[in-house]
C-alpha cells in the first residue's frame, strides 16, 4: 500500500505482499487432471478438469486446444459450479400417480419398475400392422433427449428403442 | 456469434484484424454487431429476400465464378419442360396438390431422365416428405440422373442457370428495402463486399444459427445461401462454406447418430411402411445408384450386422424386418399431440426440458399430464419433472395435482466430467472426454442407464415373435468400476465397425454389402482406426498446421473441409496460391494437400467414368460433390425437398406484412396443427409487433445448466424484453419496469429493456416494431433465478422438410405492467383469441 501511495503502479510489483507470494493456485495440488470438453455450446472448447481428494477443484480452458486456445466463455468458465453446485440432485425420486409429493426410491428398484413399465406398455400398445402393412412398432413409448448426450449414449438409445419398436425418438437437434 | 459462441468468435475477430470484412445481419444489435464492420438490422423472417437479391445481383451482373459454376454445379443442366416456377404460378411450383397440401415433385426433374417411380413412392413425394425424408440429406442428396442433358453455354431457356435468373429477377435491392427494412446503401455495401471477396483469390463464408433454421422456410434459407455460395465458388474451399453454429455440445452427434424419428445412424432413412417392404425395395428407392450413396447397401447391411450380429443373415434380409416402420410424421410435436390424445403412454426425457424449452409449453405440459409414466433424467429437478407440483396450469386452474395420473421417475444424471465419451462439435469434430471422477450418489451416465435398462428389458422378453428384435440384439459391452459402467470405448469401437477378421475398420470404403463387415455408423468409420481411439488425440494446436488434423477426429475420414476437391480447379491445380488447400500431384499420381482430400485419392482430374458405372466409379475426376448422384453442387434441387426446388420468399406463418411477391402468403407446405392446444394469432391489428427469441451469453437454453449456477444467475437474473425507445414511448413502457407479452398461446411478463439496439424498421411503407425475448427462464428447475417461460408464446408451426418449429419470427402484442394471474390470465388470452 505504501509503495502504491508513493505512486508505483498498483497493478504490478507494488501490489505484491508476503501473502500474495505465498498464494498457490489450487490446480497445483490436484491429484489428477482430465482432458475434457465444455458441455455448453457446440464450439467444443477444451477443458482441463482438476480433481483433488475425490472432488473437482477447478475447471480451466485447455491451452493445447487448437479450437479454443485455452479460452472459455462465462458459461464454460462457470462449469465447475455446474458439476459441484449444492442444488445438484443425487437421489432418485418417485411421484406416484395422483400423488402430491415426491418419495425416495432405491435406484435398483426404480430401474426394475421402469423396465416393467416399458415391457408392459410395449405389449399393450404393440402395432403389428397399420392399414394392412407390417409396421412392428409401438406408439405407446416416446423419448426426447438433449443434445449434451455423448455419441455413445445416443447410439445405445437409438439401438435399444429401435429394437423395442419405439419410433417416436426425438432430440434437441429437432427443436 | 459473439453472444452464443464467444470462443469461436475469436477467429472472426482475428480474421478481421487480418483484413476480413465482417457483416452482421440480425434484427438486434448485439456484441457481434459491435465488433462487425457493419450491422444490417433485418425484419425477422425476411432473409430469403436478402439472399435472393444477392443471387440476383450476382446473376444480373455476371459476377459468378463461371469456371467453378460450369465444372462443379448443375447450372448447365436442362430441366423438364413440365416444370413451372413460382413466378408462373403466383407462389406455387408445379405439382402442388391443394387437397393434400403437398407437392408431387416429378415435374421438377431433369429433362428426360427416363422412368420415374410413382409419385407416392418418389423421393420428396408426399409419403417421403411426410416422414421428414428430406432430413436424410444431411449427408448427401437424393437420386438424380448421373449424366443429364446440359448446355455449357448456359443459354438454353430451361437450363438451371436461366431458371435461376428468371426466378430471382424480382428479388431486387428495392424489394430488400421494402421487405427486410435494409436500406439500399447497406445492401449495396454487402453485395459489393461479398462479390469482391469471392473468386480465385478470395472466399466468403456465411455463418448461421437457429436464426436461419427456426422458420417455416428454414431449409430454404440454407438453400438460398447454398445457391449464392456455389455461384461465387465458395464451397469446398478454405475460408468459404456455410457454417452452422450449433448450440449444444453434441447436437451434431445427436444428428449423425440420431435420436431422431426419421433417420438411422449415418443419415439412412428409417424405413416407411408403404415405401419399403423389404431391403431391396428400400435400397432401390432411397437415393441413386451413383455417387457414394450408391454404396448404401454396404452402409445399411453393416449397421444391421452391428445391431443383430449373427442373427442377421443374407437369407433374412439381415434382419431388415426387425426395423419398425414409419407411416408419417412421428416428430416431437406430433408426439405431444399423441400424449394429449392418450396414444403415447410412457415418455423418457433425457437431459431435456420440454416444459420450458419447447414451443407452445402449455401443450407440452398438457401432454405430460396425460401420460401413464414419465422418466426424467437430469442434473437438477427440471420443470418437466415437476409440472404436476408447480406448473403454471395449476395456477390457472387448468390442472390439479391430485387429478394428474402421471407416475414420475426422476433419476439424477452424471455430469460431463463424471463419464467418458465423445461429443461431436459444430465442425463435425469428435472429441473424446476423459472421466475425471465417479458420479455422486445415484447419479449415472445415460450409457449406464440405457445399458442397464436394455439388460432388464431383455430379461423380461419371451419367445413371442414381437420380442425377437430385442432378444437377438447385440448387447454385450464390457463393464468396469463400482457402478459396472459399460465401456464407452467398446461402444465407440462398435460405431466404428469391424471387418471379417474382427479388427477395427479404418475407412467406410472397406464396408461390404454381404454382411462380412459390421459398422454402427458408416460416416464415423475410421474413428477407431488401427484399434486406436482417434477422437482422443490431443496433439497441441501450436505443434500442428492450422488444419490441426491430429486433434480429435472429424467425420468423414478426418476431413476438416467437406467437398475440398472444389478447392482445386478442374485440372486439379489450386485456384490460386493464396487459396491452395488440396491438389493433384501428377508425379505421385494422387491427391494431396493440407487436409485429407475429399475424393478418391488416385482418381486423376481427367478421369471420365465408363458408361453404366455405379457408386463412386460413376464420378468423374472433376466431380467434387461426391455424395450427389451426379457429383455436382445443386443450384436447383430436382428432387428431395418438400417445398420446392428453389427458395421463394414466403412470410412467416404469423406476420404483420402481406407478401407482395406472390398470392401465397406463407409456405404452402408448412406443417400446422389445427387443434385447441395449438392456436394461431389472427392476422391484423390484435398482434401488431414482430416477436423474435434468442439466447444470452450467460445462460444455456431452457436454463437447467445455467439458472442453478450462482455466477450465471447473478449475471442475468431476470427475463427481460428488448424494445426500441420509439415502441416504449408508443406503449408507455418504462425501462426496468414490467411489460406483458401476449400471443394467442400465452401471456408472459418480463422486465422492460428500452434500448437503441432494437431499431424500428420501415417495411412496406410503414413502421414495423420488433420485440426481442431471451428464453432461458422457467418457474423452478432448481434455478436460483426464475421467470416466465418465453417459449410458451411460440406457435406450433413447422418447416415441412425437417419439422423445426418457427421460433424466430411471429407476431405478438405488448402491454405495460405485470400479467394477470390465475383465471384472469386465461380471460385475457380468450379476449386476444376471439376479440
Amino acid at each position: 500500500m505504501i509503495r502504491q501511495l508513493r505512486g508505483e503502479d498498483g497493478r504490478s510489483d507494488a501490489a505484491r505482499s508476503a501473502r500474495t507470494d505465498a498464494l498457490r493456485p489450487r490446480t497445483e495440488d490436484a491429484t489428477t487432471v482430465a482432458r475434457s470438453v465444455c458441455p455448453y455450446c457446440a464450439v467444443g472448447c477444451g477443458q482441463l478438469v482438476y480433481v483433488q481428494d475425490g472432488r473437482v477443484t477447478q475447471i480451466e480452458g485447455d491451452p493445447d486446444s487448437p479450437i479454443s486456445r485455452g479460452r472459455l466463455c462465462p458459461k464454460g468458465a462457470a462449469s465447475k459450479q455446474l458439476v459441484t453446485h449444492p442444488g445438484r440432485r443425487t437421489e432418485v425420486l418417485h411421484r406416484r400417480p395422483y400423488g402430491t409429493t415426491w418419495e425416495r426410491l432405491d435406484l435398483d428398484t426404480a430401474m426394475e419398475m421402469i423396465a416393467d413399465r416399458v415391457v408392459r406398455t410395449r405389449r399393450e400398445t404393440w402395432e403389428q400392422t397399420h392399414e394392412g402393412r407390417v409396421v412392428r412398432r409401438t406408439l405407446g413409448i416416446a423419448s426426447l433427449g438433449g443434445a449434451t448426450l455423448d455419441d455413445e449414449e445416443n447410439y445405445l438409445m437409438k439401438k435399444l428403442y429401435t429394437a423395442l419398436g419405439a419410433i417416436q425418438v426425438e432430440n434437441q437437434a429437432r427443436v | 456469434m459473439a453472444e452464443c459462441h464467444p470462443v469461436g468468435f475469436q477467429w472472426v475477430v482475428e480474421a478481421k484484424e487480418r483484413g476480413a470484412r465482417v457483416f452482421h445481419v440480425d434484427p438486434r444489435f448485439t456484441r457481434t454487431s459491435a465488433l462487425a464492420d457493419r450491422h444490417l438490422p433485418i425484419r425477422a423472417g425476411s432473409d430469403i429476400v436478402l439472399l435472393g437479391a444477392l443471387i440476383n445481383h450476382v446473376l444480373t451482373n455476371g459476377l459468378e465464378f463461371r469456371e467453378y459454376v460450369l465444372a462443379y454445379t448443375n447450372a448447365a443442366t436442362i430441366v423438364s419442360e413440365d416444370f413451372r416456377d413460382t413466378e408462373d404460378l403466383d407462389g406455387l411450383f408445379s405439382g402442388w396438390d391443394p387437397e393434400t397440401a403437398t407437392y408431387d415433385p416429378r415435374s421438377w426433374a431433369y429433362e428426360s431422365t427416363g422412368e420415374q417411380p410413382p409419385a407416392e413412392r418418389a423421393e420428396g413425394g408426399p409419403l417421403h416428405a411426410e416422414a421428414a425424408g428430406a432430413h436424410a440429406y444431411g449427408a448427401g442428396g437424393p437420386a438424380a440422373h448421373p449424366n443429364p442433358r446440359t448446355d455449357p453455354t448456359l443459354t438454353h431457356p430451361r437450363c438451371v442457370y436461366q431458371i435461376l435468373k428468371r426466378h430471382f429477377a424480382r428479388y431486387t435491392p428495392e424489394l430488400v428495402e421494402r421487405l427486410c427494412g435494409i436500406p439500399r446503401d447497406g445492401f449495396a455495401e454487402l453485395a459489393e463486399a461479398v462479390t469482391a471477396n469471392s473468386g480465385r483469390e478470395r472466399t466468403t463464408a456465411w455463418v448461421y444459427s437457429v436464426g436461419w433454421t427456426q422458420h417455416t422456410v428454414g431449409a430454404q434459407y440454407i438453400r438460398s445461401a447454398s445457391i449464392l455460395q456455389l455461384l461465387l465458388g465458395n464451397m469446398g474451399r478454405p475460408g468459404g462454406g456455410i457454417l452452422a453454429l450449433r448450440g449444444h455440445a453434441s447436437i451434431q452427434g445427436s444428428t449423425d447418430i440420431p435420436t431422431l424419428f426419421n433417420i438411422l445412424p449415418g443419415y439412412l432413412d428409417m424405413p416407411h411402411a408403404e415405401r419399403h417392404e423389404g431391403l431391396d425395395q428400400y435400397l432401390e428407392l432411397e437415393g441413386g445408384a451413383t455417387g457414394f450413396w450408391g454404396n448404401r447397401r454396404s452402409y445399411l447391411v453393416s449397421l444391421l450386422k452391428a445391431w443383430w450380429g449373427d442373427a442377421a443373415t443374407e437369407a433374412n434380409d439381415f434382419c431388415f424386418g426387425h426395423l419398425p416402420r414409419l407411416t408419417g410424421d412421428h416428430g416431437h410435436y406430433t408426439t405431444v399431440m399423441g400424449q394429449i390424445d392418450g396414444t403415447v403412454k410412457g415418455y423418457f426425457v433425457i437431459g431435456e426440458n420440454p416444459a420450458v424449452g419447447s414451443s407452445g409449453g402449455r401443450a407440452q405440459r398438457l401432454g405430460l399430464a396425460n401420460l401413464d409414466w414419465l422418466v426424467v433424467r437430469d442434473l437438477t429437478l427440471v420443470e418437466t419433472a415437476t409440472f404436476w407440483l408447480d406448473g403454471p396450469e395449476l395456477e390457472t386452474g387448468e390442472l390439479r395435482t391430485e387429478e394428474i395420473g402421471t407416475e414420475v421417475f426422476f433419476l439424477p444424471a452424471a455430469s460431463h466430467v463424471e463419464k467418458e465419451g465423445t461429443f461431436t462439435n459444430t465442425q463435425r469434430l469428435l472429441q473424446w472426454r476423459e472421466k475425471a471422477l465417479d458420479p455422486p450418489g445415484d447419479c449415472r451416465s445415460e450409457l449406464w442407464f440405457y445399458h442397464r435398462l436394455g439388460k432388464l428389458v431383455r430379461q423380461r422378453m419371451t419367445d413371442d415373435e414381437i420380442d425377437r428384435p430385442v432378444r437377438e440384439l447385440t448387447w454385450d459391452y464390457p463393464e468396469h468400476g463400482p457402478h459396472r459402467e459399460p465401456s464407452a470405448e467398446a461402444v465407440l469401437r462398435e460405431i466404428n465397425g469391424v471387418g471379417p477378421d474382427g479388427r477395427a475398420l479404418s475407412s467406410s470404403t472397406q464396408l461390404r454389402p454381404d454382411g462380412s463387415t459390421a459398422c454402427g455408423c458408416w460416416i464415423y468409420c475410421g474413428v477407431y482406426a488401427d484399434e486406436v481411439n482417434q477422437a482422443a488425440r490431443r496433439r497441441p494446436g501450436r505443434e500442428q498446421s492450422p488444419v490441426a488434423p491430429e486433434w480429435g477426429w472429424a467425420w468423414p475420414a478426418n476431413r476438416r473441409i467437406l467437398y475440398n476437391r472444389a478447392s482445386a480447379d478442374p485440372e486439379g491445380r489450386p485456384w490460386s496460391e493464396r487459396k491452395a488447400y488440396v491438389w493433384w500431384d501428377a508425379e505421385r499420381g494422387e491427391w494431396t494437400g493440407h487436409d485429407v482430400p475429399d475424393c478418391e485419392l488416385r482418381k486423376p482430374p481427367d478421369h471420365v467414368p465408363p458408361e453404366g458405372a455405379r457408386a463412386e466409379a460413376a464420378l468423374a475426376g472433376t466431380d467434387p460433390f461426391i455424395m450427389q448422384s451426379d457429383g455436382k453442387g445443386w443450384l436447383y434441387v430436382p428432387a428431395g425437398l418438400a417445398d420446392g426446388p428453389l427458395p421463394a420468399h414466403y412470410e412467416p406463418h404469423e406476420s404483420p406484412v402481406t407478401n407482395p411477391l406472390y398470392a401465397q402468403q406463407a409456405n404452402p407446405a408448412r406443417r400446422t396443427y389445427h387443434r385447441p392446444e395449438s392456436p394461431y394469432n389472427a392476422p391484423g391489428g390484435r398482434f401488431p409487433y414482430v416477436l423474435t427469441t434468442y439466447r444470452l451469453t450467460e445462460h444455456h437454453t431452457a436454463g437447467a445448466m445455467s439458472r442453478p449456477l450462482a455466477y450465471l444467475a447473478e449475471l442475468q437474473p431476470e427475463l427481460f424484453c428488448e424494445v426500441s425507445p420509439q415502441l416504449a414511448g408508443h406503449l408507455g413502457l418504462t425501462n426496468g419496469d414490467w411489460a406483458t407479452i401476449v400471443t394467442s398461446r400465452a401471456v408472459v411478463e418480463a422486465r422492460v429493456l428500452v434500448t437503441g439496439r432494437m431499431r424500428p424498421l420501415r417495411v412496406e411503407g410503414r413502421v414495423v416494431h420488433q420485440v426481442g425475448l431471451p428464453y432461458h427462464w422457467g418457474w423452478g428447475g432448481d434455478g436460483l433465478v426464475t421467470g416466465d417461460v418465453a417459449n410458451d408464446l411460440l406457435p406450433l408451426v413447422l418447416d415441412p422438410n425437417v419439422y423445426i418449429q418457427e421460433g424466430k419470427a411471429m407476431t405478438c402484442d405488448v402491454r405495460p405492467g405485470r400479467r394477470p394471474r390465475g383465471r384472469a390470465a386465461l380471460d385475457l388470452l380468450e379476449m386476444y383469441r376471439h376479440g
